[in-house]
């Protein structure tokens, strides 16, 4: 890449991904984590930090965690153990958060995803680790009351997180959305997390620099750490935004990783730029130890061979099944997969109930997504249920109507949901029987002779015409059986 | 082997003490009196000595994944020397910016 009449560079990225797992309780004891509970509802005396509370593993956790690792191609070591990383917040009651430090539950795991030069080319993005920690509390400021003090909610506080940290691999802000979105889809497919950014189960650090190539000779930028990014739209543009900041510093004062060390940076949205939140050299000094309150864990050879084999498909192995099953090109495969387990059930009822799975790829890509990008809305909250866009379908295949007719039973449908038949019903929308379409283009033919000599002489779309004429007088003429109709009687005349 | 002041203040910073010049000094040897007395172990030859996480002879004690009844909120904040709409109110930390975590 090079930035405009500048030197080429490229860019490097590494991605530090929080993943809430889908537990019901937390990570040491049984509180739960629902999400939106009010503040300090869901706390006892161990997630509270209380004197003399001691931590109880979650097993579920371990099953989630050692899944999501099979998942990412990573292997799951033998041993695995418990470490306390101190630091003082008010968030953190207990004075320490209890995470793995050497021998993390998840090691040395790959995700593969599509080249952003190439799109034949697919890349191999290696993940170093994924271990699993606790989640701190909440702290609340209150600027606008003039309030110094912070509220604090706990209800968060010890909910199971896996951290999955990436390998440098990535290129470009465009990778590292496609990474996310890989690791996204394989967590919601697998059911380990949900994955949602609004709500804190997936959470994204970017580490940043730049590889500046000055006549032969490579440079790095200091390397910035990217926090408080919300979406995968936000992490692209903080990327996006760093990288031209980290070259402009440069210019501008020549300095590389050697002169300056790793900088902590904020992400504001509404401005579209990072911040400096702090200098590395102060940030704390976590002193790790082995937790004396939790046991080592072996994991048993059988636990990962029935994670392994619990583990379904994988987004690969999906797309090949719908192109087989519903004979779909690739990369319609593609689309659907990457939009998630919910798109992806939806598709496979319609296109079941259609019998027509490119028909119904082609209407979810189009206009069902269409509709849920305009609405900004999700599939489980869209008005037309996956049955009903397969009757809806079915009966376009069948030629009950057309693609416009069907268009308006859709939009029907989108304001007053209900069924296929009550649309059509609303609509007026009546199939026409082959008799009454034969005397309309009995009629039409009958007041312009000279289309029957021009597709006579070899020019048939000379019809067309005469099927917008048809539409004209009955509305629910199907153009596809007038054309058909007006070219027999043409033939027969 | 000798703390250094820096090292002390470094310390308190982390453990988010406030200490004056006066407690410094005083606080310093005896840190040093107690580093010297863990040095004690540097003592016996380990080379052979597997690292070992924990003294009991027991590992993978789990529970399942059920929730229990905790505290009620009163009951969370009832130790709390001030509280507001259901939570713990807290003022500032000193060195905020150093302390909040990654």
């Amino acid at each position: 890449m090079t930035l405009s009449d500048g030197y080429p560079t490229e860019t490097i990225i590494g991605l530090e991904v929080h993943v809430q797992l889908k537990t019901q309780t937390k990570l040491f004891c049984s509180c739960s984590t629902q999400f939106g509970a009010p503040p300090n509802t869901q706390v006892c005396p161990v997630c509270l930090g209380l004197p003399g509370a001691l931590p109880v593993m979650n097993e579920h956790a371990i099953d989630l965690a050692i899944q999501a690792g099979l998942a990412i191609d990573c292997s799951i070591p033998p041993m695995t153990k418990w470490d306390r990383k101190q630091y003082f917040y008010p968030d953190l009651p207990k004075g320490y958060q209890i995470s793995q430090f050497d021998l993390p539950i998840c090691a040395d795991g790959f995700v593969k995803i599509t080249d952003d030069n190439d799109p034949e080319k697919i890349r191999r993005i290696g993940i170093i680790r994924a271990h699993l920690e606790e989640d701190a509390g909440k702290s609340m400021h209150d600027e606008a009351s003039g309030r110094s003090d912070s509220r604090i909610d706990l209800n968060r506080c010890g909910t199971p997180l896996l951290e999955i940290v990436s390998q440098p691999d990535l290129r470009s802000a465009n990778e590292a959305k496609n990474y996310l979105t890989e690791l996204k889809l394989r967590m919601t497919l697998l059911g380990v997390s949900d994955c949602e950014m609004q709500e804190g189960s997936l959470r994204v650090d970017a580490n940043v620099n730049l590889h500046i190539d000055v006549n032969g000779e490579k440079i790095a930028t200091p390397i910035a750490e990217i926090k408080n990014m919300n979406s995968f739209r936000a992490v692209e543009h903080a990327i996006e935004h760093e990288i031209d900041r980290q070259y402009d510093v440069w210019e501008e004062t020549g300095k590389t990783i050697k002169d300056e060390s790793k900088t902590t940076r904020g992400w504001d949205d509404a401005t579209g730029k990072t911040f400096l939140q702090r200098e590395k050299e102060e940030s704390a000094d976590y002193r790790y130890f082995p937790d004396p309150d939790l046991l080592p864990i072996r994991v048993p050879r059988e636990r990962v061979d029935a994670a392994k084999a619990s583990l379904g498909e994988m987004p690969a192995e999906l797309c090949q099944r719908l192109q087989t099953q519903y004979g779909i090109k690739l990369y319609d495969a593609n689309v659907i997969v990457n939009q998630g387990r919910e798109l992806i059930e939806y598709f496979e009822t319609a296109a079941t109930t259609s019998g027509d799975g490119k028909r119904t790829s082609s209407w979810i890509q189009q206009d069902v997504m269409r509709t849920l990008n305009e609405k900004q809305i999700r599939i489980a909250d869209f008005a037309v249920s996956a049955d009903q866009l397969g009757e809806l379908l079915q009966r376009v295949s069948r030629g009950d109507f057309d693609n416009a007719r069907a268009r308006d039973v859709f939009s029907h449908l989108i304001k007053n949901a209900g069924t296929v038949e009550d649309a059509v019903k609303a609509l007026g929308i009546e199939s026409v029987d082959s008799s009454e379409i034969e005397t309309l283009c009995k009629e039409l033919l009958d007041a312009n002779p000279q289309v029957i000599d021009d597709v006579k002489s070899g020019k048939k779309q000379a019809v067309g015409s005469l099927i917008g004429q048809a539409k004209k007088k009955n509305p629910n003429a199907n153009p596809k059986q007038v054309r058909e109709t007006l070219l027999q009687l043409i033939e027969q005349a | 082997m000798s703390l250094t002041v820096a090292e002390v203040r470094k310390l308190a910073l982390l453990a988010r003490l406030d200490l004056s010049d006066d407690e410094v000094a005083s606080v310093r040897p005896q840190l040093d009196s107690i580093l010297a007395f863990v040095k004690q172990l540097t003592e016996l030859d380990t080379t052979d000595v597997e690292p070992m996480t924990t003294a009991l002879d027991v590992d993978n004690r789990w529970r399942e994944d059920q929730q229990l009844p905790g505290l009620m909120n009163e009951e969370a904040l009832a130790n709390s020397p001030s509280q507001n709409e259901g939570c713990f109110l807290v003022p500032p930390v000193l060195g905020v910016v150093a302390s909040k975590k990654s």
